[in-house]
């Protein structure tokens, strides 16, 4: 209160901590697991940890609260890092995070919203999420309720023709109370998006539909707060934030390749994948320390 | 149970869509969370009717069926009842996917109540005249699947389907069709109702064909053969009770529908039937073929699913089986 940028430092700080927390749950969940897709979790991780610990409203004791903002992870491989928000959330125990993807456990391959606490859809198959979001959001709409409705998708999945459906529907039916995100790390399995399906210019695309278009490094967490405020408040209209990411952000390794798309690391990646996490986490952390005494310190 | 049967002999036509629209419109009065949507057939499926009298909760995704199942699925997580209608072709082969992922595999009150479904669909050609339907919804798990054999059963139909959670597909054609029922109070989702007493033989049938093979038991009892007539409105629960009996009770089981004889009704009474009480069973419906234009009762006749039809593969039965 005294110090408005201290507290607005401090809260990026703490989010930075956290995504690296979120980061390290991916790792530890898919390594455990030995199969997922820790590519284009790690490089939604930012974004969600931004969302799920600030910009949402919502209640992880009590996951059916009616008001509460709704996430539709729309690309679903990407569920290791929706899970690490939510257990770090408080929506189920971390502990949970290590049986990804077993038998008898409930976080399965990809979100099922029947087993796993906070998850609002099932989803696995590309390109249905939008679609739900305009349901939701209508839903919203019919019942005058005030709740948003964030829908992450992974670039490649708008190859798909329905979510053009769901981007036409949302403008027609002026859902500004719907913001999707796109995870625009660039990478698809087959390989570089533009190589396999042209998605450029996608912000033209977007803006030609009639949405609104926010464009954003995925990885500032900074930039990503500004988004999600700016977006929350225009009025008649969807807004879609294009977040421009690497893929497998911040391990070293996986950094930008299409080699850990869907792949464990191995006990030596994951090993290394894990240092350089701590150290990162350690760094953060120290960062945050330093701030703090240099902002209380008398003048 | 209240089972009465109007007069065959003087016919009065009525269509399912129009009691759909109706039932609609009745449950929209009651339950504020009742929520349609339509793919730019709003007229053709008779859901414009809702749409006039509660354009707040009426949205036509326009040509975009996919879009629409997803949508639907979104406003069931809200607690939304949702009703999603277009041709039974778009409704189920447009939109599988979405329906298998977003609202089978998540178990959301989504109805997708089809219509213009079976080769009765007329002039618009194969294109249009879904046939596969019945085998790509009960193939779903969570799904159920219902075809009304009448006006009067629609309207039921739906109420009852409304009042259960989870998704549900119902099926329903273009074509005015014969009123059957005075009443449905009875109507239970999931238990066949045995329209006729008969000992020879048993006519399984699901949807308005339940006209034709009420012509075709009396074209057999006029042979003396007395055929038991049991009318599948829920395909999917089926009533293995019923089925089960008619096979011990009766030793022959003519399947009725205007569906592809493949994993349609034939399919699953073949199925509950093998297990438990073996008999032999004859398919009537349309073969492993597309269909074509033509007039509704033309089609029906050449494609095999008639009256006639039927009543020759019940005797085709009884024959082979005095061997």
């Amino acid at each position: 209160m005294e110090n408005p940028t201290r507290d607005l430092e401090r809260l990026y700080e703490d989010l930075e901590i956290k995504a690296v927390k979120i980061r390290k749950h991916i790792i530890e969940s898919i390594y455990s697991a030995g199969s997922g897709h820790p590519g284009g979790s790690l490089s939604v991780a930012d974004v969600l940890t931004a969302l799920y610990f600030h910009e949402m409203r919502h209640d992880p004791k009590n996951p059916g609260w009616e008001d509460r903002d709704r996430l539709v992870l729309s690309k679903g491989h990407a569920a290791p890092a929706l899970y690490a928000v939510l257990a770090e959330a408080g929506y189920f125990p971390v502990k949970e995070l290590k049986n990804l993807r077993k038998m008898g456990h409930f976080l399965q391959g990809h979100p099922c919203m029947l087993r796993v606490p906070g998850v609002e859809m099932s989803t696995g198959s590309l390109g249905q999420g939008l679609s739900v979001g305009v349901g939701m959001a209508l839903a919203g709409k019919i019942d005058g309720k005030s709740y948003r409705v964030f829908v992450v998708m992974g670039d490649g999945e708008t190859h798909e023709g329905q979510v053009w459906e769901a981007a036409s529907a949302a403008v027609h039916f002026k859902l500004d109370n719907l913001i999707g995100i796109i995870d625009r790390n660039g990478l698809q399995i087959d390989g570089p998006t533009e190589e396999i399906m042209t998605l450029e210019p996608i912000r033209k695309r977007w803006k030609a539909v009639g949405w609104k278009i926010i464009e954003i490094d995925g990885h500032q967490i900074p930039q990503i707060l500004e988004a999600l405020y700016r977006a929350s408040r225009f009025r008649e209209k969807p807004t879609m934030i294009i977040a421009h990411t690497l893929k497998g952000k911040g391990v070293s390794f996986m950094q930008g390749t299409l080699s850990f798309h869907g792949k464990a690391p191995s006990k030596e990646q994951y090993e290394k994948a894990m240092s350089e996490l701590n150290l990162a986490e350690m760094f953060y952390k120290l960062r945050s320390k330093n701030n703090e005494s240099q902002a209380v310190k008398p003048k | 149970m209240n089972l009465k049967l109007l007069n065959q002999n003087e016919t009065r036509l009525m269509n399912l869509r129009d009691a759909y629209s109706a039932a609609l419109i009745e449950l929209g009065m009651k339950n504020p969370n009742i929520v349609v949507l339509d793919a730019d057939l709003a007229l053709s499926t008779k859901t414009k009717r809702f749409a006039t009298q509660f354009p707040n909760r009426f949205f036509d995704f326009g040509i975009g069926e996919a879009n629409m199942m997803g949508a639907a699925a979104g406003l069931a997580t809200c607690g939304k009842t949702v009703f999603a209608s277009t041709f039974a072709v778009f409704a189920t082969g447009r939109s599988y996917d979405q329906i298998r992922q977003s609202i089978a595999y998540p178990n959301l009150s989504v109805k997708i109540v089809a219509t213009h479904a079976g080769i009765s669909v007329g002039g618009d050609g194969a294109s249009h005249q879904m046939l596969e339907d019945i085998a790509l919804m009960r193939v779903l798990p969570n799904m159920r699947v219902i075809a009304p054999a009448d006006a009067t059963m629609t309207r039921v139909a739906i109420y009852k389907i409304s009042e259960e959670k989870g998704p549900f597909y119902v099926r329903m054609g273009r074509a005015d069709s014969p009123l059957i029922f005075e009443s449905c109070d009875w109507f239970e989702i999931g238990k066949a109702v045995q329209i006729k007493d008969g000992e020879d033989i048993t006519l399984v049938v699901t949807g308005p064909l339940l006209s034709e093979v009420l012509k075709a038991q009396e074209l057999l009892k006029k042979e003396k053969i007395s055929a038991r007539v049991l009318l599948i409105h829920t395909i999917k629960p089926i009533d293995k009770e019923a089925v089960i009996n008619a096979s011990r009770e009766t030793g022959g089981i003519i399947t009725c529908e205007e569906h592809s004889i493949i994993n349609g009704l034939g399919s699953a009474v073949a199925e509950a039937v093998s297990e438990e009480a073996p008999c032999q069973i004859k398919r009537v419906g349309i073969g492993d073929v597309f269909g074509e234009s033509g007039g509704p009762s033309e089609l029906m006749s050449k494609y095999g699913i008639d009256s006639s039809h039927i009543a020759q593969a019940a005797k085709t039965l009884l024959k082979e089986r005095k061997k």
